[in-house]
């Protein structure tokens, strides 16, 4: 069991998400960054949708009540193992009462930590991921247990170390698919989305991330049409949204990108102030 | 009836499927039965397909590699699937409470549209509505009917808390708030029913194509449904309409 001493900024309990509900209006969910979650999973040997820790900005303070095994992948933010720093992408054996703790955020946004076998908290609907009507908890609080196996009841044969990329976390460029509605800007307009930078507001988060920066255009709503995490939506203040992992399953802004997986995952690893570029790939 | 449609690659796994842009059951008829053809193949690389008013997402298990065949192969179903001449639909009946200590926005409304609240209850509760789709919250039904005397303009600033149930007429358009949360719409009553309910296999009661009719039902009705509702026993009228 692992308990959580202190919250960070945001900490949620997240796998893959929820495929196969949006028909009732339930949305994805899942990690913000799949690829960093992913990796977490798979260097530990678990399976790829196994539950992780999401902790966004800086992380939690957490102690084992068993000896297992964990695995810190995504943003950086100098994790600790009692007073002891510990690496990313490995393998980290931890004993009955150690505590980890993160400090001071050095890159990235996201960290992700996963145990061996993951966590097996409340699943709804194939997915342990939280998400408000969906689950009891929309995010991890003080006091928290959460159950996981203990090292002994697991086989596997330790990975060696990953090296990551390091454009995951620094590369300000996001593929982008032209969206339905894309062809109802003007030449002019498309041709600014693609030349200018554009700066991540604070008023971003896992539903949708935001801008500073306003288009001004002419486009009318649509009638209500199906969106994805990844779709870029303009509003008619001119703002532009990008939809993340929880977002509503559909919507009535003109739709105008549409982001690729990797991007997603790598805008989720930005933070807001920082400045990114849109690069059309068809 | 068959369309001009649109198919546009969405995602790296999703196609997006567009009939005429306009709100229409002439139009919806011919998205599910599209839809339910292609999930009536039970094709292997198709993960689910979900619609809206006038639009179809196919999403599939892996990147599209040759989107054009995935294109070809979606045409060859469209023009496949066998249009029915005689159809029924599902109509619930939904029991509200109008009252006021739900129908928050009901005096508000009646001054503005210089018509009785009786009056207005009557037109909400007369009229039979079309389940488009299901979005926005998990369990929102988009609802298609509205009696064009009823439109009334979301409020300018919105309620931070509706609570659950919370029967609402927004625009053109009129629902029910499935769980508690913020929203702009009026509210002019309370349903008891569960419109989602995550513990079970089918979350929802009503799908796309369904119809919904709303009852109007007294104050200590009201009560006695909800707790039919919790303990289980709760049992939801409905018939079969034709056409």
């Amino acid at each position: 069991m692992v308990e959580v001493l202190k919250t960070g900024f945001c900490d949620t309990i997240q796998d893959l998400g929820r495929i196969g509900y949006q028909a009732y209006g339930v949305p994805f969910s899942g990690a913000m960054d799949f690829y960093s979650a992913s990796l977490a999973n798979r260097i530990l040997g678990n399976d790829n949708n196994a539950a992780v820790i999401e902790s966004v900005m800086f992380g939690p303070k957490l102690r084992f009540s068993i000896a297992t095994e964990i695995c810190i992948t995504g943003a950086y933010m100098n994790p600790m193992l009692n007073s002891e720093v510990v690496k990313h992408n490995v393998p980290i054996s931890v004993e009955k009462g150690d505590v980890l703790q993160f400090g001071k955020l050095e890159y990235g946004f996201r960290v992700y930590v996963a145990v061996l076998g993951g966590f097996m908290t409340e699943e709804k609907m194939n997915s342990r991921s939280m998400y408000s009507a969906i689950t009891s908890k929309l995010k991890l609080s003080k006091g928290d247990t959460l159950e996981c196996l203990s090292k002994t009841s697991i086989n596997h044969k330790p990975l060696s170390s990953v090296k990551i990329n390091k454009k995951h976390f620094s590369h300000n460029e996001f593929e982008v698919f032209k969206g339905p509605e894309f062809n109802q800007l003007s030449k002019q307009q498309q041709d600014l989305l693609f030349d200018n930078t554009l700066t991540i507001s604070k008023d971003s988060n896992r539903m949708a991330y935001q801008f500073e920066d306003r288009i001004t255009h002419e486009l009318g709503g649509i009638i209500t049409s199906l969106v994805l995490p990844g779709t870029v939506q303009l509003t008619p203040s001119g703002q532009l949204l990008i939809l993340m992992r929880d977002c509503q399953t559909t919507g009535g802004y003109p739709r105008i990108l549409q982001l690729t997986e990797s991007s997603i995952n790598r805008l989720s690893q930005q933070i807001f102030g920082k400045k990114i570029r849109f690069k059309c790939i068809i | 009836m068959s369309f001009e449609l649109t198919y546009h690659r969405f995602s790296e796994c999703s196609i997006l499927i567009e009939w005429p842009s306009e709100i229409d059951e002439k139009v919806l008829d011919d998205v599910l039965l599209f839809k339910n053809h292609i999930e009536s193949c039970s094709i292997k690389s198709i993960v689910q397909v979900n619609n809206a008013y006038n639009s179809i997402l196919v999403i599939y298990n892996v990147a599209i590699d040759n989107v054009n065949d995935k294109i070809l192969a979606l045409k060859a179903l469209y023009s496949e699937r066998v249009i029915k001449n005689k159809k029924t639909s599902k109509c619930w009946k939904v029991p509200v409470c109008y009252d006021g200590e739900f129908g928050l926005d009901l005096n508000e409304i009646s001054i503005q549209k210089n018509m009785s609240i009786s009056d207005i209850i009557t037109l909400h509760s007369d009229t039979i509505y079309t389940v488009f789709f299901i979005g926005f919250l998990p369990g929102f039904l988009y609802l298609g009917g509205l009696d064009k005397r009823l439109c009334f303009p979301r409020k300018k600033s919105p309620r931070l808390h509706i609570k659950k149930g919370a029967v609402a007429i927004g625009g053109e358009q009129t629902g029910i708030y499935p769980n508690a949360s913020p929203g702009g719409w009026n509210i002019i009553g309370n349903s008891p029913l569960e419109f989602f309910n995550v513990n079970n296999d089918v979350p929802c009661f009503a799908k796309a194509g369904d119809k919904i009719q709303f009852v109007s039902v007294s104050r200590s009705r009201y009560n006695s449904i909800l707790h039919e509702v919790i303990d289980g026993t709760y049992i939801l009228e409905s018939e079969v309409l034709d056409g």
